[in-house]
């Protein structure tokens, strides 16, 4: 399995860094959350580590070729754009163009491979609607599915539950935690610091463009990096239901 | 309906409209006649009339409104926006400005090919500039600037030739010309406009897999493999070669790149890949019918084909405004 090495990874905008100077060495099997205030670099560094933007430094999937990188890393934007009023099913089934070579039509394993994505993001059933007619969160739901269904080692995703209703939300966090659980490498950038330390198995914390913090959600969401980095004061606890984390208060 | 059956009725109304083209015309040929002299050369009036008249007239509208239709849909999908026409990019106008030219300069009444050859001459210019404006990484947006930034400069510099306009015939010449028809052309401009044509239509049909992961927005085309700089020079090139062909030997036509993709959207689930070929068989029926509704409407007013487009075309667009407007519930 592949995972995403990231060496000295810098983005300028003008002469500014955006990100600056982020090295990490992210496993197959981790779900890794990438938290940080707006502003932080968290989408750069993603668009970065896939070689979408310029950069310095290395990152492992900027080197592929874009065939290889399509189907070694799959990317779910923060922009959720659905262009044209196609079908559930033709969207998710984009997802499967980097294993289609020119002219090929779509085979049982790809179909095998839609069916399979619509069913964890709780679709099915809604193959045959359009995209552009579906709530919101519906329409995440289904760009999520596009993303799973491209069956790729590597799944990066931009505040993918951002606009999901509660139970969407942790039901797509159990689904990356389980496609980690099978051997893939997931990395997403996260606001609820809550559902960040229930699911991921490892944080990146990044302040102005910077890695600050790097490791299991317990040793990384203390009292004194949450109010630095966040400005914030939490309410920590371990419970046997998980660890807890909720933000009361802005300190400055 | 499916894709499949869809494209066999769209292949078999442009089948019907083309013979419709061959058997309709002022010299009053009776069908049978008419066929017969086309298969076989015999009696020189009715094959003079069909292979040297009726021929070229049909196998050119096919030839320019598959072009339309085909571009229209290919920028309507790049761009993501269902009003992109071919015109967009600005290729059309400056044919037009090369062609208006060599009716000016009196080239086009000493050489019946000066004015394609000028026009293409100005699509050509046209490209280059735009592929410099838009620079070779740009996204959709540097695309349309500079596509509007070239029409209007080839508009502006049309309006100065024509107020410039040494007599009223030459004026009134130009302003005929641009209004688009099909009338009185021949062969050699089928040969002159075929190669461009086919290249464009080729460079375009590669595209609809990229067309089609578009539709996630560019940031996820491209991480699906989608080489969007390579596809953006495809198409840029596709259309100003297919359309640009077009303008030369037809004028600018106008609406049929816009309504035909618009019209058969909704008939191939909306997918920008499908459309590409369902809407350069529309735009050929398309172009077919108009040019037949032309000679038989005003038989002798030498009615513009771009003329009737453009009368056919805004109402329909009155209609799916109407249609959108009614399903966004407004």
């Amino acid at each position: 399995m592949t995972g995403l090495i990231l060496s000295h990874l810098s983005v300028h905008r003008g002469p500014c860094p955006v990100v600056d100077d982020v090295s990490a060495d992210l496993r197959p099997g981790e779900f890794v959350g990438l938290i940080g205030p707006n502003g932080a670099g968290k989408t750069t560094l993603m668009r970065a580590a896939l070689g979408l933007i310029r950069h310095k430094g290395t990152s492992s999937l900027a080197r592929l070729s874009a065939a290889d990188r399509a189907r070694t890393a799959a990317w779910l934007p923060q922009m959720r754009e659905i262009a044209w009023p196609v079908s559930v099913e033709t969207l998710v089934g984009l997802g499967r163009t980097p294993h289609l070579r020119p002219g090929q039509r779509m085979g049982a394993a790809d179909r095998a491979a839609i069916a399979d994505a619509l069913g964890r993001m709780d679709l099915a059933g809604f193959e045959h609607r359009r995209a552009t007619a579906l709530s919101g969160g519906e329409q995440a739901r289904v760009l999520i599915a596009r993303a799973v269904a491209q069956e790729a080692p590597v799944l990066i995703a931009d505040e993918p539950i951002a606009g999901l209703d509660p139970a969407h939300q942790i039901t797509t966090m159990r689904l990356f935690a389980g496609l980690a659980a099978e051997g893939r490498l997931v990395v997403a950038a996260l606001h609820d610091l809550g559902l960040a330390a229930r699911f991921c198995t490892r944080l990146l914390v990044l302040h102005r463009g910077r890695l600050e913090e790097d490791g299991p959600p317990g040793e990384v969401l203390t009292a004194p990096t949450l109010a630095r980095v966040f400005g914030l004061r939490a309410y920590l606890a371990d419970t046997p239901e998980g660890p807890i984390v909720q933000p009361v208060e802005v300190v400055t | 309906m499916s894709f499949r059956a869809l494209i066999a009725a769209l292949s078999a109304l442009v089948a019907a409209l083309f013979l419709a083209a061959l058997l309709v015309g002022p010299a009053g040929l009776a069908p049978g006649e008419s066929l017969g002299a086309l298969v076989t050369g015999q009696g020189d009036a009715a094959a003079l009339v069909m292979r040297e008249i009726r021929l070229p007239r049909a196998i050119l509208a096919v030839l320019v409104g598959a072009s339309l239709g085909l571009s229209g849909a290919a920028l309507q999908g790049y761009l993501r926006n269902p009003l992109a026409e071919p015109g967009l990019i600005g290729v059309s106008a400056s044919a037009a400005l090369g062609a208006v030219i060599a009716l000016q300069t009196g080239l086009a009444a000493a050489h019946a090919l000066a004015l394609p050859g000028l026009a293409l001459a100005g699509a050509l210019v046209a490209v280059l500039l735009l592929l410099v404006l838009a620079g070779p990484r740009g996204g959709a947006f540097t695309l349309i600037l500079a596509g509007i930034a070239l029409s209007s400069l080839a508009g502006a510099l049309t309006a100065l030739v024509l107020n410039l306009s040494p007599n009223p015939y030459a004026a009134a010449d130009i302003v005929f010309w641009m209004m688009g028809s099909l009338a009185d052309r021949s062969f050699a401009h089928v040969w002159m406009a075929l190669p461009l044509t086919l290249v464009g239509w080729l460079l375009i049909a590669g595209l609809g897999r990229g067309l089609d992961a578009l539709t996630l927005g560019e940031d996820a085309a491209e991480a699906l493999g989608i080489r969007l700089s390579r596809l953006r020079l495809a198409l840029v090139l596709g259309v100003a070669a297919s359309v640009g062909a077009g303008v030369a030997v037809a004028g600018a036509i106008g609406f049929v790149g816009l309504i035909v993709p618009h019209l058969l959207r909704p008939l191939v689930g909306a997918r920008p890949g499908r459309l590409l070929l369902a809407s350069a068989l529309g735009g050929a029926a398309l172009l077919l019918a108009s040019d037949l509704a032309v000679r038989l409407i005003l038989p002798d007013r030498d009615l513009k084909l771009g003329v009737l487009t453009a009368i056919l075309g805004a109402p329909l667009f009155f209609h799916l405004i109407y249609k959108t407007r009614r399903e966004a519930g407004a």
